[in-house]
């Protein structure tokens, strides 16, 4: 039996409830359907949720505790010797026994981890075995409330959609509180890193070289942790990229909404989406296999030493990942010009490059503007092609062609591996991100600002 | 076949300013203007009535050529202006449009200041040489259109926070801006009160011998104020073409006496 059982059953009754409870409806107003409030299919709703709501919160509470409850029943029961010895690391004793409950015994040895493995094993076994009769409880308890209730002049609909309504409103809360949740250890642990490093050496320090003892008996360098050549890498590449993508995705834009014939249109358009479709590590070794190679050759015909890792390849690439964000935004500013202002235009004897120029770019320029900014904070917190093409090593350079690294590269490599949490290495990979986040979202807000700002010039 | 005489008692011997010849409008499958023959006359203003989808605002669009933006729009037979073939291979739209004006529905005033929605159009066709020349130009055609002394404190507002009777004003000055020699006006008072409405009327009275003028309006009463000339249109054909007053005094088609005295449409 496992928790998957639980669930089974809780669906039949629900689903035994809403046949039950509905029929009785019908058989309440003897067939007279129309002196119910509720249609009997409403009656049948309701039953389901009062008996599937108790019962999912029964089944919700055991999958969080259960575990944590039989590990710490296990625990008390270990010989007293063993606890002792392996006092300092109880998780990984917990770990030990977990392991041969779920794999079999494998290499162990020890008969007292062997013996809590099987008592592991039947705890849990009895665990879910009462939450299953648990569960069935509460859902019977909910059917039987729910039958009590079935009436001619019970409002069962009202109350499904008031079920419904909170269940909607918990969903999009839950979605807030965890985006919440997310900001909130950013900024903890953010805070916990300027601790040990001043806000000022991170915001205008200009080396970054993380590399700090990871034992107390290891000699390494103290790491300075400055944050500039890390952001001056990403603005340069992003840079590199708005370069590549504002005039091709906006010259596309105008092509496609005021010169193209609708099959054109019907058929280009959807072809440019996919670009943004493409996952971005197929960009990445595009860029690395592809484009850094076919560059540094074509550099060297021109005596130009371009790096295998460069600024330039990184943006160029992210600069075609970016033209349908572009193009895709600007399309949508030049539809909303209503059509008038271009027949004006066009009645009075000017030519469709006029009339781009002179009244839909002008009308449109808010909305162009906002589509430049948020490319730009998809660019800025892009990962994979720069991880695969920029290059690692932190430096602080306006030539594009010599490798840089970025913010988004410096959080991946300080982050994978083994590493020690407590860090100072670690922890600036969260004042990383949480600089990073700000960035962004100061680029996201001005933009939805330009555009909700200037908007009201139509109605 | 509707009676299509052209009634000529009090233009003989004068030019037509525009000549509509057999003219076919077809929409995809839609026949939506079925062999139209019509002059159209320096002095006059020429109303174009009947219910809607009768393709008078189809055929409107064909005298300077806006139908071009509709994809599959086809045109059939010719339409001459001054005895010229506006749909001939040589003709440079750009250049017809600047003879041909026109004012819209809605009023669609660009969203700059009321001196460069008036100056737009010279400025395209370089017009003015210098900026006083274009300052004349501007008050000249804001003062044609009675707007100036509502708006010459104000130039460089928004032409879009003008009223919508000041608007379709600007608009109207806009269009008169460069010159042109014929102004399509399709149904220009539809969205304005009655007050804008009549100023509007009024201005097209004021305008009317300078401009050949034609307008499509669904209403009668409009079209009896305004106009010299009416035509009247059902289902893409021409029933009835007259003099203003006998059209909607005696009416020779029983389908216009019908339309007019309001039993369909």
């Amino acid at each position: 039996m496992t928790n998957a059982t639980i669930v089974v059953v809780l669906a039949l009754m629900a689903l035994i409830a809403f046949a039950v409870v509905r029929q009785r409806s019908v058989a309440l107003v003897a067939g007279a359907t129309d002196q119910l409030h509720s249609l009997p299919r409403y009656h049948g709703y309701y039953a389901a949720l009062m008996v599937a709501l108790p019962g999912l919160v029964v089944l919700v509470l055991w999958l969080i505790s259960g575990k944590y409850i039989v590990e710490n029943l296990i625990l008390s029961g270990l010989p007293s010797a063993l606890v002792d010895a392996n006092a300092e690391r109880l998780d990984l004793l917990v770990n030990r026994i977990r392991l041969i409950a779920e794999n079999g015994v494998g290499l162990e040895t020890d008969d007292a981890i062997l013996d809590a493995a099987a008592r592991f094993n039947s705890l849990y076994g009895r665990g879910i075995a009462a939450t299953l009769v648990l569960t069935m409880a509460a859902a019977g308890a909910g059917y039987l409330y729910a039958v009590g209730k079935v009436a001619p002049l019970f409002r069962a609909r009202t109350r499904f959609e008031k079920i419904l309504h909170s269940m909607l409103a918990l969903s999009s809360f839950l979605a807030i509180g965890i985006t919440i949740g997310i900001i909130g250890s950013l900024i903890f642990e953010s805070l916990r890193f300027f601790q040990q490093v001043p806000l000022e050496e991170f915001i205008f320090g200009l080396k970054w070289s993380p590399q700090t003892a990871l034992r107390v008996d290891q000699i390494a360098a103290e790491g300075s942790f400055g944050a500039v050549p890390l952001f001056a890498g990403t603005f340069l590449i992003s840079l590199i990229a708005m370069v590549v993508a504002g005039p091709i995705g906006l010259f596309a834009a105008i092509y496609l909404t005021q010169y193209a014939s609708p099959r054109t249109r019907n058929f280009a358009k959807p072809i440019l989406e996919i670009l943004a479709g493409v996952p971005t590590v197929v960009y990445g070794f595009f860029a690395a296999l592809t484009v850094a190679p076919l560059f540094r050759d074509l550099g060297m015909t021109l005596g130009l030493d371009i790096a295998s890792e460069s600024a330039l390849v990184a943006g160029v690439v992210m600069g075609i990942m970016i033209i349908p964000f572009v193009s895709s935004l600007s399309d949508d500013a030049l539809m909303a010009v209503p059509d008038a202002m271009k027949e004006g235009s066009l009645a009075l004897g000017a030519t469709p490059a006029e009339t781009v120029m002179k009244v839909l770019l002008p009308s449109a320029l808010p909305g162009i503007a906002s589509a430049f900014l948020l490319a730009a904070s998809r660019a800025v917190g892009e990962t994979m092609i720069v991880v695969m093409a920029a290059g690692m090593r932190p430096n602080l350079t306006a030539n594009p062609l010599e490798a840089v690294t970025t913010v988004t590269v410096q959080i991946v490599a300080l982050l994978t591996g083994d590493q020690e949490f407590n860090s100072t290495k670690t922890l600036s990979a969260f004042a990383l991100g949480l600089a990073l986040f700000v960035t962004t979202l100061m680029l996201n807000i001005f933009a939805l600002r330009l555009v909700r700002r200037y908007r009201q010039v139509y109605e | 076949m509707p009676d299509t005489a052209i009634d000529l008692q009090n233009t003989v011997g004068a030019q037509p300013k525009m000549s509509i010849r057999d003219v076919h409008v077809r929409y995809g499958e839609t026949h939506a203007v079925k062999g139209i023959n019509l002059d159209l006359y320096q002095d006059n203003v020429t109303a174009l009535i009947g219910p809607s989808g009768c393709g008078k605002s189809t055929l409107l669009r064909c005298l300077n050529r806006m139908n071009d933006t509709i994809v599959d729009c086809s045109v059939e037979g010719s339409i001459l202006l001054d005895g010229e073939d506006i749909y001939a291979k040589e003709i440079d739209v750009v250049q017809l449009r600047a003879r041909v004006g026109m004012v819209f529905q809605k009023p669609n005033p660009f969203p700059k200041s009321v001196y460069d929605n008036v100056a737009y159009g010279p400025r395209i066709h370089g017009l003015a040489t210098d900026r006083d020349a274009l300052d004349e130009i501007v008050e000249a055609s804001l003062e044609k259109a009675g707007l100036w002394h509502e708006v010459k404190d104000r130039l460089d507002h928004l032409g879009t926070t003008l009223s919508g009777g000041q608007q379709q004003r600007l608009c109207i000055a806009r269009a008169i801006a460069v010159n042109p020699e014929v102004i399509l006006m399709d149904e220009p008072c539809s969205s304005l009160d009655p007050i804008a409405t009549a100023r509007v009327e009024a201005l097209i009275d004021e305008l009317s011998g300078h401009y050949a003028i034609v307008i499509v309006t669904h209403s009668m009463q409009q079209a009896a104020r305004v106009s010299q000339k009416t035509v009247f249109f059902h289902l893409g054909e021409m029933i009835e073409y007259g003099d203003t007053t006998q059209i909607f005094t005696a009416p020779r088609q029983e389908r216009t006496r019908d339309y007019i005295t309001g039993r369909f449409g």
